[in-house]
């Protein structure tokens, strides 16, 4: 603000500035007026943003390909699946280290399943290859345990791992296990990797400090008191096979150096990770296994959201899935559709009970509006069980209308496990949802409009369609509103009286998160319906204008 | 000015050429208690009638009745000399202005004048041509293109009103038009509406409970009180001659004393009425027929006299402590105790020969026969 | 209780006053998670009731949360707060819920009572211990029951699977179960695919489009249900002819409300259920869940089980113990599912391979159906 060169800023009766002063006036109120909302706003942060934030996270997350295998992941970079066949050794070899580490932590079968949603069969592949990793390891541990017992007592282990300078190495090992537990893993484990060896042996050391940090975190044990995993003898023999090994051993003067140059000398098995994966499962020698983890390697995937709109992400890129795995768009139209319908209906069932409401005498209204509420002070499933015994075929509707002799009793009517059944008893649930608001716009109708539009000659069909419609239009609106967005989250009904052509996406959404744990899938649905939802809502805003709504007078 | 006596229910001859008509007219909505009470009323065309009278009077109910959004129980209401009780309100070609002014809030202004001439189905350019000529009329042609809510309330009024009059009826009823208008604009409008009526020869029912209003407005007046209508009659008769106590109670302010008739003097037309203080005063007889008879005798604070020059010799006067003395500008206002009364006022000029009375001051006080009215108990 | 008292007064204040202490440290407290109805009661009169008699001062909370078990488990694991101690499953919920490590590995011999004649837990459960965390109780059955008075007159009643597609000899409708496990079985065996090779043709694109083809034959007549109650409920309310559910379901049925329901034990398929132990217990409460499973599957107590439901005990030695059923005095072996006179063509879940194949012939299931 410049607007002080003349005559200087306004002040106040104490002598500041006025805006000062205003300002600190204002202040205070605005603190207040914060105070009390802040519970609500609490309320609303805590169980509104966060979890459609956490939701909108979920539908989008894949840190678990990369935290699960860290060492693979990178390796795999380098595989051209277009020209390889399969993978090189070292992808093989990372792969029989981080599924070592984390079937320990029996954290594979969890990227198993993660995995069996893009290609079926890897739950079963890496659970029971999982399983098995200490038996591939066990062939380099009887082989190094043969050359020198002494390689089988933990406390010559850590005499000989054990050391100094090797802070960075422990601090890389841990965040792998902290990404992989999620969790704390930092306190103090009273071992620490030997810079020397880690020179000389790098695998070696990784492994053992990986064993170390569990063996103490994990498994509360002391590390120089126990023995290590069969990885570490696996990693040693890995070690000893890389032709820079032996020279620099025989220049190594620290402890157990004479037990590695012995076995430096001896011949170990050769054992290839290829040969032991494809020997433990041929699905190790399947592309398309590989092409898999490749392509969920992203920490973010839009693998869920592709997969919410029938398409898939495959290492040719996105193509929309086969005909008969198509479902989820085909549900969202019908959803809409319905919604749409049940909408619909509720206009057409609610604005002539609202208009007697509106204009009833009071006693008489009170009455109606008593069993306009009632729905609500019942319980959804008791009402739509109740619509049941209504709908069914052996039903109330149905025995009545036999009785009547409409319906040939060979021919009942099929009124529910299908569309009509859901937007029956979700016509009949919602209902409350229109006419309160309509009720209540019409309320604030004076009947002299009509009268008025009679005066001037109007018939009461036109007097009711020029006059007093168009006036209503605001409470049908919000109505509206309200049912189609009640209705395009429907899970309960549908899913009793629905059948299989009445369900919503709800529906899935609801098997995907208690049946199938998809949740990343469950959370890119409801992310594409809360955007529909919204979508819809500003359609509607600039169509009708979002003004116009009313909910009450 | 002394005029005949008259019914004070029937209160037109004029049968033949009239245009408007209720005949032994009744209503009930619950079918214990009747609103209106046999109405019946005539009105020539071209007429400024006025309906006054308290709330709960039936003067609305007469209105819609008229308008036909209610039906009569019983009798016989004509229009032009055809029964409308069986026509519904759509076909009566009734013009009707709303308390409210009931401007579709949805339509533009030229569209809410436009809507009777379109369900009638004129063709666009007469329809344009005489929506324009209507605004024109209340001076409202520029704001054809704005909505209801953007006016203000007297120009919601005038909408109003060129809505009402747009398809040119016969017959224009007013439900209590100016009720929500500030005083000085509702003078204005006043004005505004006679004249209007009277330019364009329109016959207006006017509903409302503002008395001034149907002074100023009306060719006629019907006072309404408990489902009948208790004198009809053009503005200065119903003032200065008012029938009944209750028209001189409800017209204008008004000084009343009870009492009894202790003389008649028919050829006079005066009578003599002791009040129950035992004082005599005269007065005009207007519902007593005989002696003895109770009597509440109505006097206009305007037309009590202290200078008894004005009076004639043999006249009554009362004796009169000043209770208290207000200026009013134009006028004094006198409250006095009179006869055991201490709500009579008396009204004076204020002129240079006009005493300026204090509390506590004895005077006499006494008025002409004439402006005495001796009415129903 | 008598001791801690003075050592709790005389300990500070601070040290809560859990009587875990008196008893070995072990919760007083348990939370105990079942499928409700007369399955939880047969559970309550057989485990909890006995286990509380001899436990006293120990309480037991019931909660009726098993269908959603594996996602609410998921849910409190991330949660960071298990509220459940032992948890009622499906053996596929449990392979499930141990595949995503929300389940206690478990060792049966370690955990687990051997039978009264020495043999090891591990053998006396035997292959019915499916993967790494599951505990079981008792084996029940997927099968067909059928309107006695809906049968076709001068037609055989329905006991062959293949009579459920067979619409023009057994006209009416069938209500199966709204998800491909066990239909697709039943629908490839019925279409000439023997028995051995189902699974071999199901991992196939072709053998899973077979099973559903045949499906299609029925498509129309089919009443899809998702919560076990609902066959009964449809057998009894003649909305339809035939339909499948659980044994036990059927039982009540016919048994305790004397539906006019006959049942067909033709390919019925065996599943399993049991406990879980939730992973993340505090050493308190794992120590009690431990045990009272312990005293649970004991071989006496599985046999208890079976007076008031008509499941199948999952211990071998459990099955000579079989009485009748505790109010309507039944013998209750001949309605086990296990019972030679039923068990003459039956089916075993195939956890591995649904466990792999679920995901996606549900997928496949889902988008047929919503044809």
């Amino acid at each position: 603000m410049s607007d002080t060169t003349g005559s200087g800023p306004m002040l106040a009766a104490d002598g500041r500035p006025l805006k000062e002063s205003l300002g600190r006036a204002l202040r205070r109120q605005k603190l207040r007026a914060l105070a009390l909302i802040a519970p609500l706003l609490f309320f609303v942060l805590l169980t509104f943003v966060i979890p459609i934030v956490s939701m909108l996270i979920r539908s989008v997350d894949n840190e678990i390909v990369e935290n699960t295998l860290p060492g693979a992941v990178p390796a795999l970079a380098a595989w051209d699946s277009a020209t390889q066949d399969l993978p090189s050794e070292d992808v093989y070899q990372n792969m029989f280290f981080d599924l070592f580490n984390a079937s320990e932590a029996r954290r594979h079968t969890r990227l198993g399943s993660r995995l069996n949603y893009e290609t079926t069969g890897l739950a079963s592949l890496f659970r029971t290859s999982g399983r098995n990793m200490d038996s591939i390891g066990e062939v380099f541990q009887d082989a190094i345990e043969d050359v020198d017992p002494r390689f089988e007592d933990g406390a010559f282990w850590y005499a000989m791992m054990n050391g100094t300078g090797g802070d960075a190495m422990l601090e890389m090992r841990r965040a792998r296990w902290e990404n992989l537990m999620d969790q704390d893993m930092s306190a103090d484990i009273g071992f620490m990797p030997s810079q020397a060896i880690i020179e000389i042996l790098p695998t070696t050391a990784a492994a053992y400090t990986d064993w170390a940090i569990w063996t103490v975190i994990d498994d509360e044990d002391v590390v120089s008191e126990e023995d290590p995993w069969e990885s570490v003898y696996a990693a040693l023999a890995i070690d000893l096979r890389n032709p820079a090994t032996g020279p620099a051993l025989t220049a190594y003067q620290g402890p157990g150096a004479d037990a590695l140059q012995a076995l430096a000398a001896a011949d170990l098995p050769e054992l290839t990770f290829t040969e032991a994966f494809l020997d433990l499962d041929e699905d190790w020698g399947d592309k398309e296994v590989w092409e898999t983890i490749v392509v969920y390697s992203p920490n973010y995937t839009a693998g869920y959201f592709l997969n919410a709109v029938d398409a898939q992400l495959t290492s040719e890129g996105v193509s929309m899935r086969p005909d008969n795995q198509q479902l989820y768009i085909q549900l969202f139209i019908r959803t809409l559709q319905m919604s749409l319908i049940i909408t619909g209906s509720c206009i057409l069932l609610g604005y002539p009970i609202a208009w007697l409401l509106a204009n009833l005498p009071m006693r008489t209204a009170n009455v109606l509006m008593i069993l306009v509420l009632l729905p609500f002070w019942t319980s959804l499933l008791v009402r739509t069980s109740a619509w049941k015994v209504l709908l069914q075929q052996q039903g109330v509707i149905n025995e009545i209308l036999v009785w009547l002799g409409f319906v040939d009793d060979a021919n009942r009517l099929i009124l529910m496990n299908n569309s009509t059944g859901t937007i029956i008893a979700m016509t009949h649930i919602l209902l409350p949802f229109m006419i309160l608001p309509l009720y209540s716009v019409m309320k604030t109708i004076p009947p002299t409009y009509l009268r008025a539009a009679k005066s001037l000659g109007a018939t009461n069909w036109t007097a009711f369609w020029r006059v007093y419609f168009p006036q209503s239009v605001p409470g049908i609106g919000a109505g509206s509103i309200l049912v189609f967005i009640l209705a395009i989250g429907y899970y309960i009904t549908p899913e009793i009286v629905g059948g299989t052509d009445g369900v919503f996406i709800s529906n899935r959404i609801a098997y995907h998160i208690s049946s199938s744990l998809n949740w990343g899938l469950a959370a890119a649905l409801g992310t594409i319906l809360l955007v529909l939802v919204m979508a819809l809502y500003w359609c509607y805003d600039r169509i009708v204008g979002i003004d116009n709504v009313k909910l009450g007078g | 000015m002394l005029r005949h006596k008259r019914e004070p229910i029937l209160a037109d001859t004029k049968q033949n050429d009239s245009f408007v008509e209720f005949e032994r007219v009744q209503k009930s909505y619950d079918g214990e208690t009747l609103v209106v009470k046999d109405l019946n009323l005539s009105m020539p065309k071209g007429e400024f009638l006025t309906m006054l009278g308290p709330s709960g009077s039936g003067k609305t109910t007469c209105l819609m009745m008229l308008a036909g959004f209610e039906t009569a129980t019983h009798g016989d209401i004509r229009l032009d000399g055809k029964s409308i009780n069986d026509i519904p309100p759509h076909k009566r070609g009734i013009g009707m202005v709303f308390q409210n002014y009931a401007l579709f809030p949805h339509m533009t202004i030229a569209e809410n004048l436009a809507f009777p001439l379109e369900v009638r189905k004129m063709g666009k350019s007469e329809r344009e041509e005489k929506v324009k000529r209507a605004l024109d009329m209340v001076e409202m042609g520029a704001f054809g293109n704005r909505r209801p809510a953007q006016l203000s309330g007297g120009q919601q009024q005038r909408v109003a009103l060129a809505r009402a009059l747009v398809f040119e009826p016969e017959l224009v009823l007013m439900d209590e038009p100016l009720g929500a208008l500030d005083k000085q604009l509702r003078e204005k409008m006043q004005f505004e509406i006679t004249d209007l009526a009277h330019n364009l020869g329109i016959t207006t029912v006017y509903v409302t409970h503002d008395q001034t209003e149907a002074l100023t407005m009306s060719d006629r007046v019907a006072v309404f009180d408990d489902g009948r209508i208790q004198q009809l009659a053009p503005p200065d008769e119903l003032y200065e001659q008012p029938q009944n106590s209750f028209v001189a109670q409800f017209i204008g302010e008004n000084n009343t004393l009870s009492g009894k008739v202790t003389k008649i003097d028919n050829a006079k037309n005066t009578c003599v009425v002791q009040l129950d203080s035992g004082e005599e005063i005269d007065a005009v007889p207007v519902n007593v027929n005989q002696v003895g008879e109770r009597t509440t005798v109505s006097i206009r604070p305007e037309r009590v006299e202290t200078n008894k020059e004005r009076l004639s010799e043999d006249a009554h006067t009362l004796k009169a402590e000043v209770l208290e003395f207000i200026y009013m500008g134009d006028i004094f206002r006198t409250r006095l105790r009179v006869a055991g009364s201490t709500e009579f006022v008396m009204k004076t000029r204020n002129a240079p020969d006009q005493p300026r009375l204090r509390p506590g001051e004895q005077i006499e006080i006494g008025w002409l026969p004439e402006d005495c009215r001796a009415l129903d108990a | 209780m008598k001791f801690t008292k003075p050592i709790l007064t005389t300990m500070a204040l601070s040290l809560s006053a859990t009587t875990s202490l008196a008893d070995g440290h072990m919760a007083s407290d348990m939370t105990l998670v079942s499928w409700g109805g007369a399955y939880q009661s047969s559970q309550i009169n057989a485990y909890a009731d006995p286990y509380v008699a001899m436990n006293p001062g120990v309480t037991i909370t019931w909660d009726e949360s098993s269908a959603e078990a594996v996602a609410k488990l998921r849910a409190m694991n991330e949660a960071g707060s298990i509220t459940w101690d032992v948890v009622d499953v499906v053996a596929a919920d449990a392979l499930r819920l141990c595949d995503e490590g929300l389940a206690m590995e478990i060792d049966a011999d370690e955990i687990l009572a051997p039978a009264p004649d020495g043999t090891s837990a591990s053998d006396d459960f035997g292959d019915l211990l499916v993967g790494d965390c599951f505990i079981p109780q008792i084996v029940y059955s997927t099968t067909f029951g059928y309107r006695t008075d809906m049968v076709p007159a001068g037609v055989e009643a329905p006991n062959d699977i293949c009579d459920v597609f067979d619409l023009e000899t057994y006209p009416g409708m069938r209500a199966l179960e709204q998800r491909p496990i066990n239909n697709v079985e039943w629908a490839l065996l019925c279409d000439g695919v023997a028995k051995e090779d189902v699974y071999d043709v199901l991992a196939t694109e072709e053998g899973q489009e077979q099973a559903l083809a045949k499906l299609d034959t029925i498509r129309d007549s089919v009443i899809w249900w998702s919560a076990g109650a609902d066959t009964p409920q449809l057998l009894a309310d003649g909305e339809v002819f035939m339909g499948s559910t659980y044994n036990g379901r059927l039982f009540a049925a016919i048994e305790e409300q004397g539906q006019p329901i006959g049942m067909m034990w033709d390919a019925q398929v065996f599943d399993l259920d049991g406990w879980i132990i939730p992973e993340g217990l505090s050493d308190e409460r794992l120590a009690r869940a431990k045990d009272f499973i312990y005293f649970a599957t004991d071989t006496q107590r599985l046999a208890d089980q079976a007076k008031y439901i008509s499941y199948g005990p999952a211990r071998l030695s459990s099955a000579p113990l079989v009485g009748q059923h505790a109010t309507l005095g039944i013998e209750m072996a001949q309605h086990m599912p296990t019972d030679p006179a039923n068990a003459a063509n039956t089916f075993l879940y195939n956890y591995e391979f649904w466990a792999d194949y679920r995901d996606d012939i549900d997928a496949k299931f889902q988008a047929w159906l919503a044809q």
